[in-house]
């Protein structure tokens, strides 16, 4: 994995990249999406430098980090919206970065992806939403569009709320139906932005099943990028933790879990101080206390 | 000594970059805009092929806006009415009221003050609207489902205010004659023939209403088109979408009257 830190686990063996790790009937041995010396930055603020990520079809791969590092980004950068300053970035095959407005949504019509906010369209009922996508790129007619609509909502356990509106629906309601809507085309790939984030046990508990068991029932491949490590940990078949641009570790939840590095276990456990200091960068206290003319 | 000629030459230097900034920033924004415009009118035939999405925008734009278009419409004939008069009985052309207040309507009142009440009502919601489904990331949705959303978003909403605002402003003016009338004739006492007729024969149809439409078009397009670009090109926060919305409103507004008077010139400028 040029151009980032690779990470030695302790029996000294060099993880060999997300591809080569992942096993299993649901796991296919090759990549899905290739990420290779990948650049972006924000003004001057350095988001990926040079980073390489390999994503397994058929598998759930963790992006993890702290708030901030650009996971988000990352999907973004994964689904075209937004180009990389250098790098690569393939789909399926397929070069995201130079691909055109129409291939680029040729492309996203095998993709799904669920936003943090769900991303409902507001004027639109429960059962609306979902049959959206099916409307726009599809000639189906009515009664099929129908029985498609109610098997997704289905499968998120929402059949029952298809009439109601966004504005009705819990957070985490919404987010089960943004993710019937997002699986309506049958995409091979969804991608999952942050998930869990604000939601209660229950509906965390669900999410977290659903995920997993649309992804082996359905064959598709996930990208779940979250900071909720039980969760994410729970359902992924294969890990990334990324902060300051690059990659700080990869590997199995296993894998990972065995990691020693410091930085990888503040992370992983929840530690207030270590590597990443709980204090924002500052003078010291005594100097700042002691500013003449100032109070 | 040098730091001194330093810090005279960066305060001299100062002023001067932040002009330079603030103008590469507005071109940029213009830049964007234009590109925006020209996203939508390359949508308007995915529109055609979807006409609910344009009648359900010509109802939000502008049936929505009948009622306040209405009213200001003939409070301004009323004040027209009244002022018109006052004036006009000075130097005995009473009789003349009707076509003052028809061509002041028609050819400046009504496009000018219903693309200010549109710009107010609609265009503040437009734009509120589209920075809103920016904020909660539904144009984004909308983008991953492999929909464009300028086209299935902006464009209805781009000729819902193109359509509705020629239709209000003709609204405005007829509303306005009505007040011109209830207060010339009906509470001061002019002649109600010398009202019409004089309206009749002196308000030319290419010269005063087609010039009045012309000018409530290119109102429409200018004040839907900014509210929204405001929308769309609004920082994705509560507070961004606030700014956006006062943006729309005030820019619409002074854009509208910049462009009244470049209309008027060259339409009635002899």
């Amino acid at each position: 994995m040029g151009g980032q830190q690779s990470t030695q686990f302790p029996d000294g063996v060099p993880i060999g990249g997300a591809c080569d790790t992942v096993s299993g009937p649901a796991a296919a041995p090759d990549c899905l999406v290739r990420i290779r010396g990948l650049s972006f930055s924000r003004g001057a603020q350095v988001i990926f430098d040079r980073v390489d990520l390999d994503i397994a079809r058929g598998a759930v791969t963790a992006v993890m980090g702290p708030s901030g590092t650009g996971k988000t980004t990352l999907l973004k950068l994964i689904s075209g919206q937004l180009r990389p300053d250098a790098g690569s970035i393939e789909v399926d095959g397929e070069p995201v970065e130079t691909l055109g407005r129409s291939a680029l949504y040729k492309l996203r019509r095998r993709m799904g992806m669920l936003f943090q906010s769900g991303a409902l369209l507001t004027d639109l009922s429960v059962f609306d939403n979902v049959a959206y996508p099916l409307r726009e790129h599809t000639k189906l007619n009515p009664a099929m569009v129908r029985k498609l609509v109610l098997l997704k909502l289905e499968a998120v356990g929402l059949r029952g709320a298809r009439d109601l509106m966004p504005s009705a629906l819990s957070g985490g309601m919404a987010r089960r139906v943004a993710l019937a809507r997002a699986i309506a085309l049958d995409p091979m790939m969804i991608l999952y932005d942050e998930p869990f984030t604000g939601q209660d046990p229950i509906s965390m508990g669900v999410l977290v099943t659903l995920i997993r068991q649309l992804n082996d029932a359905s064959g598709l491949t996930s990208i779940v990028v979250s900071h909720d490590v039980r969760e994410t940990a729970s359902i992924a078949d294969y890990m990334y933790i990324i902060s300051n641009g690059k990659v700080m570790a990869q590997g199995t939840p296993a894998q990972i879990a065995a990691e020693r590095s410091e930085w990888v276990r503040q992370f992983m456990d929840g530690l207030p101080d270590g590597p990443v200091h709980f204090q924002y960068p500052a003078p010291s206290l005594a100097a700042d206390l002691l500013v003449r003319g100032v109070g | 000594m040098a730091n001194k000629a330093r810090a005279l030459v960066d305060g001299l230097l100062d002023p001067l970059a932040r002009l330079g900034h603030g103008g590469l920033k507005a071109l940029a924004g213009l830049g964007r805009a234009h590109l925006l415009l020209l996203g939508i009118l390359a949508g308007s035939w995915d529109m055609l092929r979807r006409p609910r999405l344009l009648l359900a925008q010509v109802f939000n734009v502008g049936v929505l806006s009948v009622l306040i278009v209405g009213v200001s419409g003939f409070f301004v004939g009323m004040v027209l009415g009244l002022q018109g008069y006052y004036v006009l009985s000075q130097f005995g052309a009473k009789e003349s009221l009707g076509v003052m207040v028809a061509a002041s309507l028609v050819r400046e009142l009504g496009p000018v003050v219903t693309a200010l009440l549109v710009a107010g009502r609609a265009g503040s919601a437009l734009t509120a609207e589209i920075g809103l489904m920016k904020a909660t990331e539904q144009l984004s949705g909308l983008e991953m489902m492999a929909v464009d959303p300028v086209r299935r978003i902006l464009t209805p909403r781009f000729f819902g205010g193109l359509i509705s605002m020629p239709l209000l402003a003709a609204l405005f003016s007829a509303v306005g004659v009505l007040g011109g009338y209830f207060v010339g004739v009906g509470l001061l006492g002019v002649d109600d023939g010398a009202f019409f007729g004089q309206m009749q024969a002196k308000i030319d149809f290419r010269e005063d209403v087609v010039n009045g439409v012309i000018k409530s078009l290119v109102f429409g397009v200018v004040a839907t088109w900014i509210a929204l670009f405001q929308g769309h090109d609004a920082t994705a926060t509560s507070e961004g979408v606030s700014r956006a919305t006062t943006r729309a409103v005030v820019h619409s507004a002074l854009a509208v009257l910049a462009i009244d008077f470049v209309l008027t010139a060259l339409m009635f400028g002899k």
